[in-house]
């Protein structure tokens, strides 16, 4: 059986160079290809301009639509909580922070642990409100893929196993410490891969939107 | 010497001008770092004071002497040092060095005399890649271990090397370093780790085995749970500013002036199980912490390659911005490539597209 410590040694060594190295070199990939493809050429006679539409369209999509919020106010309203609990937590506990400024030599003010762990409470909670929305809810039932479930799963785990860390739940401790880092790998190294992407290709892709139906004379 | 060895512990301690206060004094302490309930402290004192001193054999390999020194030096003239003094302790090659054959004659007699009674304790990892990196009186480490563990009660690895292999077996472990259970699989064997441990931790350890005629309650380590159960983080008296999010960025910044957190700083605490926040080191003046040092980890096993010292916890082993530069060159490179061959797919779908017009389209085909 392999033992706590050499787990933690593991996934704080070899393992996470291989996730950085999938991670770093899927995302720019991905970037290319996105950029390179493009769109085809649209031969038809423009009847409005692009980039005041993309703009607007990029902040229309960030802010909660009304006419969702009353039919699927559940969706809203666990999509907003999950998102901000977990950026909260991601990117404002003080132990995350340390690892960014180690990578790219700048780092940002934390916020006190208390808060980062409502905020990862929050989190939680508001994806296991998605998941039950996803499950009973016929319409989204009906628009979930496995894929779905997949990245649900490689993002709770991430958040499930670095609260249990955080409260030090497990012992011994370097147990749940590797398992939260293991837990980040596997995301890392299928989040170029899958619809995780959203994370950097949200904005691009709400801008498409607003332009393509800018161009078409359309409200987007 | 085999007078004072029928000599009970009490009258010997008597003898050396030990009060009774002061003995029970120190058996009340050693209760209480064993988390044994107030009411055994006269259990405790009476088993020590009938104890006959077991024959305690040291062995020291690959190490660096700091774990003797920490036990004979640092709580001397305390009664941790004499109750240490009080065993018989019949061989320390490092204390007896210049006895030569005589020293290995007096492990050979305690070894017969006492076969299957005595205690051995190790400190030091035992080469593997070739005999000779490690001989004392011209007998290999192996060799010596493997002989002296077959008589003994139970053996005792004290510090970091005999528990887990420690310096030695750190990255590339030239010499090719185990520690004592890898070696010895037959025999009880406890870890008392740490480099070095605490002093205290192995006469508790010791006391222990006097009062109940064995060893105490292991971890998942063989380590005693009274002294390695809870972490560094858990007991330190700096957890309520690591809590509150308020970290030491440097050894002489304003957070370390006032005391605060040292995760940023590498404080391995959160991960270290061991004794050092109750306990304490040189009579209980200090510990690394309380100092302004981040715990090094140095009870946990392969802590020398779990990173920088001075890195914190949640940064990884490698070098995590090398890597990223370097898979952000390759990424640009492969996507360059791939944006390459999109142009190419793209360019021919240019070149075969083709124009129909709504003659071509009524044509019968």
């Amino acid at each position: 059986m392999i033992e706590p410590m050499d787990f933690l040694l593991w996934v704080r060594g070899s393992l996470f160079d291989v996730a950085v190295t999938v991670f770093v070199i899927g995302i720019i990939i991905r970037f290319f290809e996105i950029l390179s493809l493009g769109r085809s050429k649209d031969l038809a006679e423009a009847k409005g301009t692009e980039f005041v539409p993309g703009i607007k369209t990029i902040i229309t999509r960030t802010l909660p639509e009304q006419g969702t919020f009353k039919r699927q106010p559940l969706t809203i309203i666990a999509g907003y909580v999950f998102h901000v609990g977990l950026l909260v937590s991601l990117v404002l506990f003080i132990p995350h922070i340390e690892l960014f400024r180690q990578t790219f030599g700048f780092g940002w003010p934390g916020l006190p642990n208390p808060i980062v762990d409502a905020a990862a409470v929050l989190g939680i909670v508001g994806l296991l409100a998605a998941l039950w929305n996803r499950i009973t809810n016929p319409v989204m039932k009906i628009l979930t893929d496995n894929e779905d479930y997949l990245v649900w799963v490689l993002t709770f785990l991430p958040m499930i196993t670095g609260y249990l860390a955080y409260h030090r739940m497990v012992n011994p401790y370097p147990l749940i410490l590797g398992l939260h880092i293991l837990s980040i790998e596997l995301l890392m190294v299928f989040f170029p891969f899958t619809k995780l992407m959203h994370t950097f290709t949200l904005f691009l892709a709400r801008w498409y939107n607003g332009a393509m139906s800018g161009r078409r004379g359309v409200e987007s | 010497m085999t007078d004072r060895k029928a000599e009970t512990l009490g009258a010997i301690l008597r003898k050396n001008g030990v009060s009774r206060r002061g003995f029970l004094k120190f058996c009340t302490t050693t209760a209480s770092l064993m988390a044994l309930p107030p009411s055994w402290v006269p259990t405790l004192a009476l088993a020590l004071e009938q104890a006959r001193r077991p024959s305690v054999i040291w062995l020291s390999f690959q190490e660096c002497t700091g774990c003797t020194e920490s036990l004979t030096r640092s709580h001397s003239p305390s009664l941790e040092s004499l109750i240490f003094d009080y065993i018989s302790l019949d061989y320390h090659h490092t204390l007896q060095v210049a006895s030569g054959t005589a020293a290995e004659a007096a492990r050979e007699q305690a070894m017969h005399e006492n076969a299957g009674k005595y205690l051995l304790v190790v400190d030091g990892s035992i080469p593997l890649g070739n005999p000779g990196y490690s001989t004392i009186a011209g007998i290999s480490n192996l060799q010596m271990l493997k002989e002296t563990a077959k008589g003994a009660a139970a053996i005792v690895a004290v510090g970091n090397c005999a528990a887990f292999g420690g310096l030695p077996k750190a990255n590339p472990n030239p010499t090719g370093a185990v520690s004592v259970s890898d070696i010895i699989t037959d025999k009880p064997i406890i870890n008392v780790s740490g480099c070095p441990p605490i002093p205290v931790v192995i006469t508790g350890v010791l006391a222990h085995y006097l009062t109940f005629g064995k060893l105490p309650e292991l971890d998942q380590y063989n380590r005693p749970k009274v002294f390695f159960g809870t972490s560094i983080h858990d007991r330190c008296y700096r957890r309520p500013f690591y809590d509150k999010g308020l970290f030491a960025s440097t050894f002489d910044d304003e957070g370390a002036k006032k005391g605060w957190c040292l995760y940023k700083l590498g404080c391995k605490g959160p991960m270290t199980y061991n004794a050092c926040a109750t306990a304490k080191w040189n009579q209980g003046t200090s510990w690394p912490v309380e100092s302004g040092h981040g715990c090094l980890g140095c009870s946990e096993p392969d802590f020398w390659d779990a990173g920088g010292f001075y890195n914190a916890l949640s940064i990884p082993i490698g070098d995590v911005s090398r890597n990223t530069a370097y898979a952000g060159a390759a990424g640009l490179v492969l996507g360059a490539a791939a944006a390459g061959l999109n142009r190419k797919t793209k360019a021919e779908a240019v070149r075969n597209h083709g124009k129909v017009s709504i003659d071509d389209l009524e044509k019968p085909s």
